[in-house]
């Protein structure tokens, strides 16, 4: 089980004692069985109870919530500690938040990864609330002598309307924390939520907006050294030889180290450590094919037709169906690799000392680097602490533990506390790519226009399975085929935001498109139909919900007015991911003969929605980063060297360059189900189907601004 | 390594650096400074700008001996309680997610707001769109922008 670390618990045990210590609650959101449980703050201060979150109500009526995951962008500090308030009835103004540092053993769910942080801890956080509220009534109850079912709370305060009774939580806190937590607790009624829902701004607003130390780059300690490592230059090298007396020699450096493939120069700032990095004579040996991007394509187009494939899943007769068809539509979409471009780069803090080892950094998956360090240090992991700072965005790069492991070595190496820091072009050839991908998908339709066979194939570099067999249109066309082919390569892959479905929902969705059009049929209708055959007459397993992703389908086309502006070009996307719905409408107007993205009009289903503001956000960064990649995200490869290594060869989309973002909820009382990824996935789709509408042009190929139809287009 | 004295929010500073460390570094790595952030060391992203004499300016690129006696301002020293206008737009329009960039999309901002007080949406976006936002805050920038704007007219 996941705990709290000692600088979590003494960072909570400073604002709960200012507070004035009164009732202390311990809790487990990653726990499905443990209920909360009263505990006393030396119990928490000594780390004799473990927990991996804590409530404590003072007597001057503050309540300080420890929220638990890592905030990498996504919200989490400012949702968890508010579903917690609502059930509490907590004075909103009256709650601080400690970001927990977790130290946990056992890996569970501490990774923000998957949109998972949210749904995962829902009902957990909820009872912690719920508890807290009961202990407060409680205790009021007692010493007002009446019965507790007729107390009342809202605001922080504690009413008893026949007597005419009321206090506030700080002043039973104190009772509170004497009695015993029930196992068993009643959660509100969720028609009844008062805060969650709201608008509640980010709780970190003003340390961000004053420049305080919150991030992995800002850590700083006492007599640290700074690292600045070389890696291999290409995919594919191996080290062979270093030549480090120039380096050596450079001022402020004090010692050259090399590990596995890597050189690291070590020293008294991280500008001495560029420099010298920059004068060390290295020599690399091949270790395997040094690919280029002309490598990929030659790739892809020898294994989509020859390639060995598995078969992810299949309903019915391909084969026959396709034969009998009136009509075949095929096309093939391809996407390049993509570094994940955090704006803060790769680094994290490493002390082996004798008796263990201090991790301290932006990592969202703090069990990997502690089973690295083991591994590398030969200390039991219970020697090992890591801190997880704030983090400068992850988009799925600090799901991987290099950056922390080389910060291992490197200490280890030097006999010193180091901090690795990668420069912006370490991070973005560094690899952990998202895999370039090319799909081949095939439609037969019958006279009627109705699809009646489907057929996928992926073929990805270090893609693992690049398709999602299971998600739409899989369950409304009887016969269909999914297979995937994978190509190894040196080139290293990883997750990046909303993994596969980053891409695959765009090339699905603008080919559900061609589908559509070949088939003389509306977009959004023949996307209902299709979903109305998964639910009346599926084909095989539906594992999507189809009357969810009808209700976005339906609210996104009313939003957005479908088919009936004048001007106007529409496209039409849908998918489910991580566990939420989306749809989303793209908007292409033509001025000066020039086809521009105008708006993107989403709807969403995430279940409730817990923080309106950071939701709405999460929404419009999404949408932002999915047509930011589509349009211009390009990474390509010469003998296995990177073409791109920092911003101005690697294009991001800009402020001129954005769409205005139009948000749609759908309220259905559903247990949220996470934000941080579903939003992108449907954006490219909606681009790409925009842009065909007004130029009949397909964008059959990310990015989008190297297609033939942007020529010309800046 | 030469020792430099530097003016930066109000306060005197002295670091002993060779004289082509960027600015950038001296305030994180010499003088404890790190709200102003490293993002791409080529100016490409605006993560590290500072003022220097009241202008926007990417520290990234700037060596430490090309600052002579100008006066640097950095998020740190923006305001003395963080309230100027445009860290109160920040807050109000509930700007950041991962936040890394902000403290550059603010000085950017502020000292746009100096030379244009009333900025028509444009401009706002032809000033910004220097800087990189990775979340795509950019809405929320732009509107904070105009906030800050209103409030301080």
């Amino acid at each position: 089980m996941s705990t709290l670390n000692q600088t979590s618990r003494r960072d909570f045990m400073k604002i709960a004692a200012a507070a004035g210590g009164g009732l202390f609650l311990g809790f487990n959101w990653s726990d499905t069985t443990a209920a909360p449980v009263v505990v006393d703050a030396k119990q928490i201060a000594a780390g004799s109870v473990k927990f991996n979150s804590y409530l404590s109500i003072g007597s001057d009526n503050i309540i300080t919530i420890v929220s638990p995951n890592p905030e990498i962008g996504q919200g989490i500090k400012t949702a968890f500690p508010m579903v917690v308030a609502e059930e509490l009835d907590a004075d909103w103004k009256l709650v601080k938040t400690v970001q927990g540092k977790l130290d946990n053993a056992a890996f569970e769910r501490q990774v923000t990864g998957g949109s998972g942080a949210v749904p995962h801890s829902w009902e957990r956080l909820r009872k912690a609330g719920a508890t807290a509220r009961y202990l407060l009534v409680n205790a009021a109850a007692a010493k007002w002598g009446v019965p507790a079912a007729e107390i009342t709370t809202a605001d922080s305060k504690l009413f008893h309307k026949a007597s005419g009774k009321s206090a506030g939580y700080g002043e039973f806190a104190e009772a509170a924390g004497k009695l015993t937590a029930p196992t068993d607790i009643k959660l509100k009624d969720e028609k009844s939520f008062k805060l969650i829902g709201q608008s509640v701004r980010n709780v970190d607003n003003k340390n961000i907006a004053t420049g305080k130390p919150l991030f992995g780059l800002d850590f700083y300690r006492e007599g640290m050294l700074f690292a600045i490592i070389q890696r291999p230059k290409a995919f594919g090298f191996k080290l062979k030889s270093v030549d480090s007396a120039a380096a050596k020699a450079m001022p402020g450096i004090v010692d050259v180290v090399t590990f596995e493939n890597s050189v690291a120069v070590v020293g008294k700032s991280t500008w001495q450590c560029k420099k010298a990095r920059e004068v060390l004579k290295i020599e690399y040996e091949k270790a395997a094919d040094l690919e280029s991007s002309e490598d990929h394509n030659r790739i892809f187009s020898n294994l989509m037709d020859n390639g060995e494939a598995t078969v992810r899943r299949k309903n019915g007769d391909v084969e026959a169906a396709f034969k009998g068809a009136a009509k075949v539509i095929k096309a093939e979409y391809q996407c390049p690799f993509l570094p994940h471009s955090p704006l803060e780069p790769m680094n994290f803090f490493a002390h082996v000392r004798e008796d263990g080892v201090e991790l301290v950094g932006p990592t969202q998956t703090p069990d990997r680097a502690r089973e690295a360090a083991a591994k590398i240090t030969g200390f039991p992991t219970e020697k090992i602490t890591v801190e997880i700072t704030r983090q400068g965005g992850g988009f799925g790069r600090r799901l991987s533990a290099d950056f922390a492991i080389e910060a291992v070595h490197v200490s280890k190496l030097v006999k010193a506390p180091v901090k690795v820091i990668w420069t912006r072009e370490d991070d973005m050839t560094g690899g952990t790519y998202r895999p370039a991908v090319r799909y081949r998908f095939e439609a037969a339709l019958d006279k009627n226009g109705e699809m009646i066979g489907y057929k996928l194939r992926g073929v990805g570099i270090n893609s693992g399975n690049p398709t999602r067999e299971d998600n739409f249109p899989s369950g409304s066309v009887d016969n269909l085929l999914i297979d995937s082919v994978e190509h190894k390569s040196a080139i290293t892959t990883g997750p990046w935001r909303a993994p596969i479905t980053n891409f695959l929902a765009y090339a699905e969705q603008s080919f559900i498109d061609e589908v559509a059009e070949a088939a003389g049929k509306d977009p959004v209708q023949f996307r209902l139909a299709l979903l109305e055959k998964a639910k009346k007459s599926p084909a095989g397993e539906v594992k999507y919900d189809v009357d969810r992703m009808i209700a976005v389908i339906k609210l996104a086309a009313e939003k957005s007015n479908w088919g009936k502006k004048k001007g106007v070009h529409q496209g039409f996307s849908v998918y489910f991911s991580h566990r939420s719905y989306v749809a989303q409408v793209g908007e292409v107007v033509v001025e000066k003969g020039k086809p521009t993205l105008k708006n993107i009009i989403a709807a969403v289903d995430c279940g409730i929605v817990i923080n309106k503001s950071g939701s709405l956000q999460q929404v419009r960064g999404g949408v932002v980063d999915g047509v930011g990649h589509a349009m211009f995200g390009n990474m390509t490869f010469k003998a296995g060297t990177p073409d791109q290594s920092n911003f101005n060869g690697f294009r991001l989309i800009r402020m001129n360059e954005i769409p205005e973002v139009d948000v749609h909820f759908v309220d259905n009382g559903i247990s949220p189900t996470g934000l941080g990824e579903p939003a992108l996935p449907p954006a490219g789709g909606a681009v790409a189907n925009a842009f065909y509408k007004a130029t009949k042009q397909r964008l059959r190929n990310q990015p989008f601004i190297n297609e033939e139809a942007f020529k010309g287009i800046s | 390594m030469a020792l430099f004295k530097l003016s930066i929010n109000n306060r005197a500073y002295s670091a002993d650096v060779e004289g082509d460390t960027p600015l950038l570094w001296v305030l994180r790595d010499n003088l404890g400074l790190v709200g102003t952030k490293y993002g791409c060391g080529i100016a490409q992203c605006g993560a590290c700008t500072v003022h220097l004499d009241g202008k926007a300016v990417r520290s990234c690129v700037l060596p430490v001996s090309a600052v002579g006696k100008a006066k640097v301002t950095t998020i740190e020293g923006l305001s003395e309680k963080g309230d100027h206008p445009v860290q109160k737009a920040w807050d109000e329009v509930d700007v950041a997610q991962c936040g890394y960039c902000q403290a550059g999309q603010i000085m950017t901002a502020a000292a746009f707001l100096k030379e244009k007080p009333k900025p028509t949406e444009e401009e706002i976006v032809g000033a910004m769109s220097g800087n990189l936002c990775r979340c795509g805050t950019y809405h929320r920038i732009r509107e904070a922008v105009k906030v800050a704007a209103s409030k301080t007219n």
